[in-house]
């Protein structure tokens, strides 16, 4: 089971409140992703759930039980921090058994769970190794080894990937998401990535500046982003947000398009293409359109435009409206 | 960045040097060579070098009016029991400083700090008395309480800057990972802060080792440490320059051994966090 509320969940630093109040339920077993720019106090909140970081006020519930006053290792969570954080002077081996030895495991029985977390995550000819001796990738799936060998209800992870090069990081996302839907166990999974967020979540929690803006799976984020900041922050390139007569004729104060929903060739704005980047199966462009500003446009394949040209576009596909306050309409 | 040096330029660093530690070597060498010189040629005027009596008397009279291995085996004692109980000490208090700073932890520091910058002379007497009445006077315990307590906040800062170095992650993972306190500075943190507390342990030792007020002050036969075998052979009547020299490089030579030994370590342990 792995079932977390959060209620009224507030944070403060001395003056500094980090977290205002947040009222959030984690069901068993989702892939639960918390997104936003750095700073927005997304680590803290998780660190908040682990029980690194005491709370000012509210309340905490891990499967239906009060653990706001816990120490972290009674609540039965696990956690993969961004350093890793192996016990650099510990074997694979013994890293991976010491929650279990610290737990007052049969000896045997550690090494039954080691082997075969290891087998799991391809490390079993590793396990005599010290951190120190294996690559980034290999460190990371032992802070996972480590996490998984404990059967926590819910695993915690603060920004694993960021310190792997791009194509390892595509791999580990891949086998993170694999690995969930074997355990079938909670995960959290704090990132600033929104590509991380949108291809690995179940429910992606996007937050700003301690306050949560939107929870949602990632397409009805995608789809329907409930205010400015959300529909600017899911979806990359971002989306086109625009404002005045251009906006005042779909009766909004501002509009947004994405990228993707704006057609070239013919239409009713007309502007020069500044920076085209063309990756073969797309083509990022940005035209500059008196009115309007830079807009931002993602086709399929070569659009065949280059620096300089003047062009045409039109909006077409879903446009989204927001109010003064920057709320969807 | 490197800085390429020139054949010159290297020279010139190359004898400076060796000046410097020349200048820093001088009095131990000619404490040396006048333990192996009569009492006589000690003295004289101007000093003998070449043409000095050489001989090994000074030694063999050192070695035979007093119990070396007594004084030596106080000094071992004292140096490293009080090293000992400074660490038992002075690891939790680092520990607490490092990872749950509060708002008075620098001042704390600081205060601790402080203290080694007061004359001990000035706390002579209270603490002679405590000695008197509590009967620790030229007792081996006695010594290994107050060399604790001159060295401890000296033991504190360098593991102090030491457990700085840790990546609190690291103690936070062994916390999730179900550690107890106790659990997570036995297992985690002093496997890890090793190497510092090695060189710690070395420096202190030696800083023990050499401690001349309160071990003279606070002891007379039974619990005196080589400092005071060595202030025995300074006798106000007649020629002792020889001797005592002897006496001195007796007492020095296992403290260079040790030195030797291990200055790798205690290099590393002084210049740490130096470069970051």
């Amino acid at each position: 089971m792995g079932k977390i509320q959060l209620t009224k969940v507030r944070k403060a630093f001395g003056e500094t409140e980090v977290i205002p109040g947040i009222d959030l339920a984690i069901e068993d077993g989702e892939f639960v992703v918390f997104v936003g720019p750095s700073g927005c106090g997304k680590s803290t909140l998780l660190r908040l759930i682990a029980g690194l970081e005491d709370t000012t006020s509210g309340v905490i519930e891990i499967d239906g039980k009060d653990a706001t006053n816990l120490p972290p290792a009674k609540r039965g969570l696990a956690m993969v921090f961004q350093s890793y954080a192996l016990y650099p002077h510990m074997t694979v081996r013994k890293n991976i058994a010491f929650p279990l030895k610290m737990a007052g495991m049969p000896e045997a029985e550690q090494a039954a769970r080691v082997e075969r977390a290891a087998k799991v995550l391809n490390l079993t000819s590793y396990l005599d190794r010290r951190p120190g001796q294996l690559s980034g990738g290999q460190r990371q799936r032992v802070a996972i080894g480590r996490a998984i060998v404990r059967e926590p209800a819910a695993f915690l992870f603060d920004e694993p990937l960021s310190n792997l090069d791009a194509a390892l990081r595509v791999g580990m996302r891949q086998e993170i998401s694999e690995l969930h839907q074997s355990l079938k166990t909670t995960m959290i999974y704090v990132t600033h990535d929104q590509v991380e967020a949108m291809t690995m979540a179940d429910k992606i929690v996007v937050l700003n500046a301690g306050r949560i803006e939107q929870v949602g799976a990632p397409l009805e984020l995608y789809n329907n982003p409930r205010n400015i900041f959300v529909a600017g922050f899911i979806g990359s390139p971002k989306m086109n947000l625009i404002e005045g007569p251009e906006a005042a004729k779909h009766d909004a104060h501002t509009i947004g398009i994405r990228p993707e929903h704006i057609s070239v060739g013919d239409g009713p704005w007309e502007g020069v293409v500044g920076l085209s980047e063309h990756l073969g199966s797309d083509s990022f462009i940005k035209v500059d359109v008196p009115g309007l500003g830079i807009i931002n446009v993602r086709g399929p394949g070569e659009l065949g435009v280059h620096h300089g040209d003047r062009i045409r576009l039109a909006p077409a596909g879903k446009i989204h409206r927001f109010d003064d306050k920057g709320l969807a309409l | 960045m490197a800085r390429a040096a020139s054949p010159r330029r290297k020279l010139i660093t190359t004898l400076a040097a060796w000046t410097v530690a020349l200048i820093i070597f001088f009095p131990v060498l000619w404490m040396i060579l006048t333990s192996f010189k009569t009492e006589a040629s000690a003295v004289a005027m101007p000093p003998q070098f070449l043409s000095a009596d050489w001989t090994l008397e000074n030694y063999v009279e050192v070695w035979g009016r007093s119990a070396y291995p007594r004084f030596f085996w106080n000094s071992v004692v004292i140096a490293v029991g009080s090293t000992l109980l400074g660490l038992v000490i002075a690891i939790p208090a680092a520990w607490a400083m490092a990872f749950v700073p509060g708002k008075r932890t620098k001042d704390l520091l600081m205060w601790m700090l402080s203290t080694k910058m007061m004359p001990a002379v000035a706390v002579m007497i209270p603490i002679y008395l405590l000695f008197l009445r509590f009967g620790l006077l030229d007792t081996r315990i006695g010594l290994v309480l107050v060399l604790m307590l001159m060295n401890l906040p000296i033991i504190i800062w360098m593991l102090y800057t030491y457990f700085k170095e840790i990546p609190a992650e690291i103690l936070e993972a062994a916390r999730m990972d179900g550690a107890s306190l106790w659990n997570e500075i036995l297992y985690v943190l002093t496997p890890m802060a090793v190497p510092g507390i090695a060189s710690t342990m070395l420096l202190n030792i030696i800083l023990a080792w050499n401690e001349a007020f309160w071990t003279i002050t606070l002891t007379t036969t039974r619990a005196a440490p080589l400092s005071a075998f060595i202030a025995s052979f300074s006798a106000p009547q007649g020629l002792f320059y020889a001797k005592l020299s002897a006496a001195s490089a007796m007492a020095i030579l296992p403290i260079l051994i040790l030195g030797w030994f291990s200055q790798k370590q205690l290099v590393r342990g002084l210049t740490f966090g130096a470069v970051k």
